[in-house]
């Protein structure tokens, strides 16, 4: 007779044959023109490498070739989706260099529409990632309350996605008369759907199974990336250049800064990073209620906006916080009307790098929750 | 209405109707053209609008599919780099016939503000794909789109295709005359 032989397999420690899957550029949920190699074991994510370039703008050789505010245009076209917030970086380094001091109402309105393109993103963002996950419902609510705020942007700049509002010491254009009474009742508006998306996805049990404890990213690696925005926020760490390099008139507005806990799963996963963009929306409609009331309403914009402008030399490092991060231009000044060079510190593309680390040893279906999570603009990361 | 008003036919055919096969081809073409979900650029984002709740891109029997083999046109909105350009064309050629394509925005009809120093942008993408209907803009606003949706639909329902399967054969006959 022969004996039974048991012999110990660790099957974890199997190593198989791994395949290479090309995923995008043409992929519905890559959000743009992005290209993933992902190496997989089976279904699991070990490694995967992010190709870039599919939308290669040229950025750096029209500010070299533009006089300055010609290049505000090219800076609404970097991340098309928070025009308004890349606009103030780049006039506020300018103004810097030229020694413009701007009036109150231009700041107010400054920080006002920035806030509200805040929560326009922030809307695409968690709309496009309900996509993602299957939910189809948040998408439309989102999409309807979106189209006040593009109206209120249009009837100040003429602009529904990309404004050329903000320029050089000043603005391009007044305020409607009705602006007040459009964003008191945009932002009631906006409170009533998101408490409803609150329950509606957010605390989704289906969601949350599959967005809980998916896509961790630990603060200590988020920190060594570079990692700025919602994710590192999501992750534990409270920095927000509003509050810790207080720019423009943010000083004046009292707000939190929404961190992720881990309610539901751990800190630093997909749920958290989606839950921190969603209350950052309640503290921009504070900032926002709270700038309306001390709104100078005399007053004209363009007072200091300037004929002609001719930087002396130097350079200058201006940085504000986008909805996706810390968002930079490093401006070099030959004395011309033309900058000899604007390098952009982009917030996606720095987030982007922290994406192997954060989908390695996760199921490739979850891949796309990941990526979704991470809120890139392919725009801003290919420049 | 014009179906139902020939079914009321006084004549008394009793629901006979008089028409070309090429018509009802073509009527049907027009009104469940699918489309391929595929953004590039800004323009994507109002694309997405023209899809959402406020514009409803749906009503004018337009569904999205993920996949080329499935669809009847493509939008490309946006702009399209030489990287980019070859990916395109290789999707455009995985689309079966009869295939479109609406060209949305400026970057995708002559490279928009990207014209004059975009090293790395292709001058419009009529220069890779036969652009059936250019929409500008920048981007252009939804209703544009709607307009040009609506165009590409008019296109659609004129279109020839036993007529012009005859008129081929003629012409082909005539070239091989000419070649011998």
């Amino acid at each position: 007779m022969s004996e039974k032989k048991y012999i110990d397999i660790e099957f974890s420690q199997l190593d198989s044959e791994r395949m290479r899957l090309f995923m995008g550029p043409q992929h519905p949920s890559t959000h743009g023109v992005l290209q993933l190699e992902v190496e997989l074991d089976g279904e699991i994510v070990t490694d995967l490498i992010p190709h870039i370039g599919y939308l290669h703008r040229c950025f750096e050789k029209h500010a070299e070739n533009m006089t300055y505010p010609q290049i505000i245009p090219y800076i609404d076209r970097l991340d098309y989706i928070s025009s308004m917030n890349n606009e103030l970086p780049y006039v506020m380094g300018l103004e810097k260099m030229l020694d413009i001091q701007v009036s109150e109402k231009v700041e107010y309105i400054r920080v006002i529409f920035s806030e509200l393109n805040r929560i326009a993103n922030h809307q695409i963002a968690i709309a496009t990632f309900g996509l993602d996950s299957g939910a189809f419902t948040p998408f439309l609510y989102y999409f309807r309350d979106r189209e006040m705020i593009l109206t209120i942007f249009e009837k100040a700049s003429g602009g529904r996605l990309l404004y050329n509002y903000f320029w050089v010491g000043g603005l391009a254009a007044d305020v409607h008369p009705t602006f007040k009474e459009d964003i008191t009742e945009a932002i009631r508006i906006i409170r009533d759907t998101n408490a409803e998306i609150l329950n509606l996805l957010l605390k989704n049990k289906i969601f949350i199974d599959r967005t809980a404890n998916v896509g961790i990213l630990p603060a200590d690696i988020a920190i060594s990336y570079g990692v700025t925005g919602p994710i590192l926020r999501a992750s534990g760490i409270p920095l927000d250049l509003r509050k810790a390099e207080p720019y423009s008139i943010y000083e004046r507005f009292d707000f939190d800064i929404p961190v992720g806990n881990g309610e539901v799963g751990t800190v630093g996963d997909c749920w958290d990073r989606n839950i921190v963009r969603f209350r950052e929306m309640e503290e921009s409609c504070k900032i926002i209620e709270q700038a309306l009331k001390t709104f100078p309403s005399q007053g004209d914009v363009r007072e200091n906006v300037p004929k002609r402008i001719r930087l002396p030399k130097g350079e200058i490092y201006c940085k504000a916080e986008n909805p996706k991060g810390e968002l930079g231009f490093y401006i070099i000044s030959d004395g011309k009307d033309k900058p000899e060079r604007v390098k952009v510190r982009a917030p996606s593309f720095v987030n982007l790098s922290a994406l192997p680390e954060m989908s390695r040893g996760y199921m490739f279906a979850d891949l796309v929750m990941i990526l979704g999570s991470v809120d890139i603009v392919l725009g801003e990361v290919d420049r | 209405m014009g179906l139902l008003n020939r079914l009321n036919d006084p004549i008394g055919l009793d629901g006979i109707i008089f028409g070309t096969v090429e018509d009802l081809l073509n009527w049907g073409r027009s009104k469940s053209d699918w489309y391929l979900q595929f953004g590039l650029a800004c323009c994507a984002i109002e694309f997405m609008a023209v899809n959402a709740s406020h514009f409803d891109m749906m009503r004018y029997g337009c569904i999205p599919r993920s996949s080329p083999r499935q669809a009847d046109f493509v939008i490309i909105s946006g702009t399209v780099t030489l990287k980019m350009a070859d990916r395109l064309k290789r999707v455009y050629e995985q689309m079966a016939e009869p295939k479109y394509v609406i060209a949305m925005g400026s970057c995708a009809n002559s490279g928009g503000p990207y014209w004059e120093h975009g090293y790395h942008v292709l001058k419009g993408v009529d220069r890779i794909l036969p652009v059936d209907v250019y929409v500008p803009g920048c981007p252009p606003r939804p209703e544009a789109l709607q307009e040009g949706l609506i165009l590409l639909q008019k296109k659609i329902r004129m279109e020839e295709i036993f007529r012009k399967r005859k008129r081929l054969a003629e012409e082909d006959l005539a070239n091989q005359m000419n070649y011998k």
